[in-house]
């Protein structure tokens, strides 16, 4: 599977792991409530590991672990629900989080540039196909009247 | 006026070829109705009754000749020659095609025009004081403070998916003009002890189904906290304003669900990790309050001996200064309510010939710049005594001189049926009834200063519930059926109006408003107004009999 990371399309080289799966060797993904949960066996994993945070969930819960995480993805359960653009401005502005943001889910291609902006860096889409065009709209605005997380 | 800068016009242009990209992916097929509803709306693009609508911001509702004679070219090339003004001063126009939208964007852009975030759960376009920097009684004028918003507010990455619409207004003057404690951010520029202007921050006002009055979440607010208190309470809305039901997003459920306490205290908690990075200086602030210099006045204006002599001689002309015209804080000016508000034109219309005819007066007599209202009017703002007969004869010739601005005919009216494709009821048509049963103009001053507003729908964008008279349509078995409501007001003394009993049918609403006006008269002693006879006598008086006969 590919996904936009850093401004390139890039193979993905995360293992999404769901709640009653057994844990696998290599980059995992898990869900907020599984981090809370086996927290200390998964810092003894040999690979590194993800945390996924839906809408609802507090970022600011997360705050103290982020040094162990080297990604956070972000899921849109729907392209409108907005709080994913504030959880991703807060890791990067408030929390100074360094590790990978992506974006997964419903999001659509047109809203990957306002996502970028807050912060988020690497993107999934539903569609592989449309990649190449989400890539291409990070370049739709030259000026801009708010400053941009990095 | 704010004169755009190379970056602003570059941003503008680069949002037309967005949005004409957008456009172009969804036309093939390659975006979803859903996907592409959400894109078109944050541009101003509704899919309506008959074809899409177009809604253009009039940013705090200021326009200059160039781009009046901009709209006209819209209205004859891709519309049926004419627009509509709204009550957020902004533009709309209701038989574009789809495909040409982009075009119309980039014609609106090369005279920095443009339909961002008009629509859609997002930064609405900020309004204003439509005497904004001429009225004598101002603080302070807030248009400098509207425009650093509206910069702010343009792109905002953050808060463009928000639970629900997001509309922001300001006030500079002691009198509120602008509704703001109707809106889900109001600003006032108030004085502190220290003898400093500031902002007075009130939040979770607004109309719509569940009207509400906006409360004061800070009495004084630095001025070069603006941004970073705006961006607080933005995010704890963005961050807990509800998201599972569309009636119950806006800010003000919210503020009412968690208590005003507790909302402001997430908010001051946020600002306080936030506000040291986003302060305004004092000198960006000062370069934007230049771009709203006053004109330039003539100082001998006053001087001139014609005005009074016309005021004399002609009563007609006596009339409109009266009733359209309003006091300036330059002496020898006034400022003039162009009416939209003829008795045989839709409210809130004009044809492609009227905007360029009053992009030709403003020029002529007022700068070269046009104000649009909340109340669906437009204003010449800086008009010398000695042109007020010349305009008015020549507005009269263009039947914008109706002398009916602040009365029973100056109604604020929704598209309704006729057009939106979310009213249960027309609007137009009962208008122009109401103007015909009040075509006596002696009549029709001797009522004075009544609002009436009227919406076809709950969604309230003619503000009704805030009418001294409110009417709303309803929708009963199939049938158009109007609610009415007496007292509610947007000005200082905010209030909503009250239910004056069950709905009535349609073919009753004007007689029922005639029935309201005479029991006003009988009712009122010597020049108390309509708003205040209705607070001193009750709704009782015109229940009785207005459902006398039922």
């Amino acid at each position: 599977m590919q996904i936009i990371k850093d401004k390139q399309i890039v193979d993905d080289s995360w293992h999404y792991v769901a709640d009653e799966a057994e844990l696998e060797n290599g980059n995992i993904t898990i869900s907020l409530a599984r981090w809370k949960k086996d927290r200390a066996q998964l810092l003894k994993a040999n690979g590194k590991v993800g945390v996924r945070i839906g809408p609802a969930d507090s970022v600011d819960e997360l705050a103290a672990d982020l040094k162990d995480l080297a990604l956070i993805e972000l899921d849109f359960p729907a392209f409108a629900d907005g709080r994913i653009f504030s959880h991703a401005w807060l890791l990067r502005a408030r929390y100074h989080y360094q590790g990978e943001i992506r974006a997964t889910g419903k999001l659509m291609a047109d809203q990957v540039y306002y996502l970028s902006r807050v912060g988020v860096n690497a993107f999934n889409l539903e569609k592989s196909e449309d990649l190449p065009a989400a890539l291409s709209t990070l370049n739709d605005f030259s000026v801009n009247y708010q400053k941009s997380i990095c | 006026m704010y004169q755009y800068n190379d970056n602003d016009q570059t941003l503008i242009e680069q949002r037309v070829a967005q949005f004409r990209r957008q456009t172009e992916s969804y036309l093939k097929g390659d975006i979803s109705d859903d996907q592409f509803r959400a894109l078109r709306l944050m541009n101003g693009l509704y899919i309506q009754t008959h074809a899409p609508m177009l809604r253009i911001a009039g940013p705090y509702g200021l326009f200059n000749a160039k781009q009046f004679r901009k709209l006209a070219h819209i209205a004859r090339t891709y519309d049926k020659n004419y627009c509509h003004f709204t009550t957020r001063q902004n533009v709309q126009f209701n038989w574009p095609q789809l495909e040409r939208v982009p075009d119309i964007l980039e014609e609106l852009a090369s005279v920095q025009m443009h339909a961002i975030q008009t629509s859609g759960n997002c930064l609405r376009n900020t309004s204003s004081d439509h005497l904004a920097g001429i009225c004598v009684d101002e603080i302070e004028d807030p248009r400098p403070y509207c425009e650093i918003i509206r910069q702010w507010t343009t792109l905002h990455p953050e808060f463009a998916y928000l639970p629900r619409k997001f509309k922001i207004a300001v006030s500079g003057a002691k009198h509120d003009r602008a509704a703001t404690q109707f809106h889900d951010i109001g600003l006032h520029l108030v004085t502190n002890d220290a003898g400093e202007i500031g902002f007075k921050v009130l939040v979770g006002g607004g109309l719509g189904r569940t009207p509400i009055i906006g409360q004061v979440i800070r009495p004084y607010l630095e001025k070069k906290h603006l941004l970073s208190y705006l961006e607080a309470i933005l995010r704890i809305y963005n961050l807990f304003g509800r998201r599972d039901n569309k009636y119950k997003a806006r800010i003000k459920i919210l503020v009412k669900e968690s208590g005003l306490e507790k909302f402001a205290e997430l908010v001051e908690n946020e600002w306080l990790l936030i506000r040291d990075n986003l302060e305004l200086d004092a000198g960006r602030i000062d370069a934007i309050k230049a771009q709203f210099a006053p004109p330039a006045y003539e100082a001998n204006a006053a001087q001139d001996a014609s005005f009074t002599e016309h005021l004399a001689d002609n009563k007609a002309f006596a009339t409109w200064i009266k009733y359209n015209t309003a006091e300036h804080k330059i002496v020898g000016y006034r400022a003039v309510f162009v009416s939209l508000k003829a008795p045989d034109s839709p409210p809130g219309d004009m044809t492609d010939t009227q905007l360029d005819a009053v992009a030709d007066l403003a020029d002529r007599y007022s700068f070269g710049e046009i104000r649009s209202t909340h109340r669906q009017n437009l204003i010449l703002a800086d008009v010398k005594q000695a042109d007020l007969f010349p305009l008015w004869q020549q507005l009269d010739a263009l039947k914008l001189a109706t002398p009916n601005n602040g009365t029973a005919t100056d109604i604020i009216c929704c598209p309704g049926l006729d057009f939106c494709s979310l009213a249960n009821a027309g609007t137009i048509g009962i208008s122009k009834e109401i103007n015909d049963a009040l075509d006596d103009l002696d009549y029709l001053h001797d009522i004075g200063d009544v609002k009436i507003n009227m919406s076809g729908c709950m969604n309230g964008c003619a503000h009704q519930s805030v009418g001294h008279i409110g009417v709303l349509g309803v929708d009963k078995k199939g049938a158009e059926w109007y609610q009415l409501t007496l007292g509610g007001s947007s000005e200082n003394e905010a209030a909503i109006g009250e239910r004056l009993g069950p709905s009535i049918a349609k073919d009753q609403v004007t007689q029922a408003i005639t029935t309201i006006l005479a029991v006003y008269l009988k009712q009122r002693l010597d020049d108390e107004s309509f708003l205040d006879t209705v607070k001193r006598v009750g709704i009782t008086p015109f229940k009785e009999q207005v459902y006398a006969d039922h």
